[in-house]
């Protein structure tokens, strides 16, 4: 076997000294973290690495002895070979460079159970083949993930040896890097160093304020659900609105993004970065949305725009209006050349006609609170866009009410046609539908009953036509809310969705989500050992988007294009609202 | 170190790079032919003409710069996503093998493969369109069966060499796996 020594690059340069770190259990590798210069005694650094494992539990070691000679050290070289004495371990790594080299040096001596050094120094042609130096870069390992997060559980295997690489630097080893190179303590040693206590102060400001925040918000939680819960919610019409209104449903979501944000994550430290990072995307999603909400506030309100809207939006009303009367009286005349029934025409364009006229007598009736509405209805922006657009779809779903109503009017007849013509279809073969059976049964019928089932086949296939294009023509109408209604969704479902917090990550730091590593070698002298650079290979984009998009009901399986169109011609009802069954969010 | 002349599939010159960095690290690249000038030429051609056409037809000059436009982002996509430059395979010995293409843009992607999972590597046969191909591939343990097979990556994917090729690549690959 090869033996593997995962050397930091930041004590590339470092004076001489001891190498710590760890074995890795299941492979010939040794994983270095960090280096104690030269002066120390021996006794405290022994005292301080048990100081090390009591708190972390880890099994940090003295690996072996680093030098680098600089000038007036020559010497140095058998005291550091001495020093494997002192430290007895099974195997002991003496690691040196010479200066103006690039390349290390490494000697592997083992000890045996008697206690006896065996120097192994290989002939110098062939020992360099036996070991690889792999050189990591300590921070982006450190703050670096490895994906997928989930650690699958053979239970019979050791876990893979990069998850232990990076687990042994960052499990358990965070108390050895407090020790600060420029502290005066009794022992100095190089690692990596984190990027200075001042910048963190605004942190540990920000964390200290975030827990009365915390607080604030939990309270504030849990009367906005002692408010949902009171039972008059509860009750037939209020409970069936809410389920129906897209601003209830944001409502929803946002109090639920809110209970993770402060939920305290009891949950193991390996999923802990996971967790923060889920959290940050919600906040994050939650202050692009708020700020796009201030954003359109600060238009709204200025100028006078809300005025305008509301003047502008009555004229619309009548105008769809009159479109709409044209529309069925050109259905009431002879619509495209084709020849309707029409005593049914009449009754059918008559009864849309009047409720036009209902429509338009209501919207002259609100018109004077339209302004006030929509006053109201613009302040709820400042909780963020996607309340705004969902009051929007709302609005949009009540101004068209009336052709929701045709459509169902339509539809339903429809339904009932065709319902009927399969039906009587079935009696014209001499079949009927068995319920209990859920099976088409062969059935004798009488002659009467074959006259009447035969006469009413033909008034309904006759009819059918008329029908038919009034549904056809209302269906279309509904379709064109529908898919505004969607593409409404659609942009909230993205700012609501959206993981900016992980896909920023990923662009500026890209070494904190990995998806694994990468290598390359570096350095090819003659008569050196294998030196290797370990790179963190980066999530794809997609992925991250993937991985960290926020749950929302998009993610839930969607109605296929076949079944819409399967529906739409039987003359099913198609909504918006009810997730699993709509064409466009 | 050698550069030597072998041909993919299609009988298009390709030039396998053996570089031997140790004794347990070998490092093997394919390089494709570069993008011709002719063929970037004809297609611009084509658009450009069917463009002119439509625009002789509708004499708007916006199918003209659409054209221009369609082109270079064309080109931009394709040296970006499917033009690979060179492929080339990282063995290292007990620790893993690296499979790395670089795109003719520069875009790199790699995955690493640890030793622990490696089954072995083989050479293996597919029917490709139609005819059948040799094609290198590691195949990777299943951690809850250790005989079984779980996953299959296929090397070389894009520059897609032939035999004679693959068994250079396979025997030194092989040199190195028994070692550890």
């Amino acid at each position: 076997m090869l033996l593997k020594i995962f050397f930091p690059q930041c004590c590339n340069r470092a004076d001489s000294g001891l190498l710590v770190g760890r074995w890795l259990s299941g492979y010939d590798a040794a994983v270095v973290l960090a280096v104690i210069h030269y002066p120390f005694i021996p006794g405290q650094v022994k005292q301080y690495l048990q100081q090390l494992q009591a708190q972390s539990g880890g099994g940090l070691l003295v690996l072996g002895s680093w030098s680098l000679p600089k000038e007036g050290q020559e010497g140095i070289e058998c005291f550091l070979r001495d020093l494997s004495t002192i430290f007895p371990q099974e195997r002991w790594l003496q690691i040196n460079r010479e200066m103006g080299k690039t390349g290390f040096n490494c000697k592997v001596i083992h000890r045996d159970q008697s206690k006896i050094l065996i120097h192994t120094q290989w002939a110098s042609a062939g020992w360099e083949e036996k070991v690889i130096f792999i050189h990591y870069e300590q921070r982006k390992v450190m703050l670096s993930q490895l994906h997928p997060v989930e650690v699958p559980d053979t239970g019979t295997d050791p876990p893979s040896e990069l998850r232990q690489v990076r687990d042994s630097t960052v499990g358990g080893s965070q108390p050895l890097f407090f020790l600060d190179r420029y502290d005066d303590g009794p022992l100095k040693s190089t690692h990596w160093q984190s990027e200075g206590r001042e910048a963190s102060i605004i942190v540990e400001l920000l964390k200290q304020a975030s827990v009365p925040l915390c607080l604030l918000i939990s309270w504030l939680l849990s009367v906005w659900t002692c408010i949902c819960n009171i039972r008059i919610f509860k009750l037939y019409p209020l409970h069936f609105l809410s389920t129906k209104l897209s601003t209830c449903d944001q409502l929803s979501y946002r109090t639920e993004h809110m209970r993770t944000l402060i939920h305290l994550s009891k949950l193991f430290p390996a999923s802990l970065q996971a967790s923060v990072c889920r959290k940050a995307n919600i906040l994050v999603s939650l202050l692009v949305d708020v700020a796009l909400g201030m954003l359109l506030i600060s238009w709204l309100y200025r100028d006078e725009h809300i005025c305008m809207l509301a003047n502008a939006l009555v004229p619309v009303a009548d105008h769809v209006a009159k479109e709409l009367d044209q529309l069925l009286q050109w259905l009431m005349g002879a619509p495209a050349g084709l020849k309707m029934n029409r005593a049914l025409d009449q009754v059918l364009g008559r009864f849309f006609l009047y409720h036009i006229h209902l429509w338009i007598s209501y919207i002259h009736l609100m018109s004077p609170f339209i302004e006030g509405i929509l006053w109201y209805g613009g302040l709820s922006a400042g909780l963020g866009l996607t309340f705004a657009l969902s009051l929007l779809s709302d609005m949009v779903a009540l101004l068209t009410f009336h052709i929701y109503c045709f459509y169902v009017y339509g539809a339903r007849l429809y339904c009932l046609m065709i319902y009927g013509l399969s039906s009587l279809w079935r009696l014209f073969r001499g079949k009927k539908w068995n319920v209990l059976r859920q099976r088409v049964d062969s059935c004798s019928y009488d002659l009467d009953q074959l006259f009447i089932g035969t006469l009413l086949f033909t008034i309904l296939l006759f009819l059918l036509p008329t029908v038919a294009l009034y549904y056809l023509v209302f269906t279309l109408l509904r379709l064109v809310v529908v898919l505004f209604q969607g593409i409404l969704r659609l942009s909230v479902d993205i700012v609501n969705s959206f993981p900016l917090f992980a896909v920023g990550l990923r662009v500026f730091q890209p070494y904190r989500l990995a998806e694994g590593v990468k290598f390359r070698v570096l350095c090819e002298e003659p008569g050196t050992a294998l030196h290797l650079l370990m790179e963190i290979n980066p999530l794809k984009c997609s992925t991250v988007v993937q991985t960290y998009r926020i749950p929302t009901y998009s993610c839930y399986p969607k109605d296929s294009w076949a079944a819409l169109v399967k529906k739409l011609f039987i003359g099913e009802l198609i909504y918006p609202w009810r997730h699993k069954t709509t064409k466009t969010d | 170190m050698e550069g030597e002349a072998f041909t993919d599939i299609n009988g298009n010159a390709i030039s396998l790079d053996c570089q031997n960095h140790s004794g347990s690290c070998r490092e093997f690249t394919v390089s494709s032919p570069k993008m011709s000038i002719g063929k970037v030429i004809v297609y611009t051609c084509c658009v450009w003409l069917l463009a002119y056409a439509v625009f002789f037809v509708t004499e708007n000059t916006a199918v003209l710069s659409g054209a221009i436009l369609i082109t270079l982002v064309g080109m931009m996509l394709h040296i970006h996503f499917v033009k690979v430059d060179h492929e080339s395979l990282l063995v290292i010995g007990s620790l893993g093998i690296q499979v790395s293409s670089n795109f003719a843009s520069g875009r790199e992607t790699t995955t690493f493969i640890e030793m622990s999972k490696i089954k072995d590597i083989v050479i293996n046969e597919a029917i490709y369109m139609h005819q059948i191909i040799y094609y290198l591939c590691v195949l990777l343990k299943d951690p809850t069966e250790p005989t079984a097979v779980s996953c299959v990556v296929p090397l070389f994917q894009s520059s897609k060499p032939r035999l004679n090729c693959l068994v250079k690549v396979y025997k030194s690959c092989q040199e190195i796996l028994s070692k550890c």
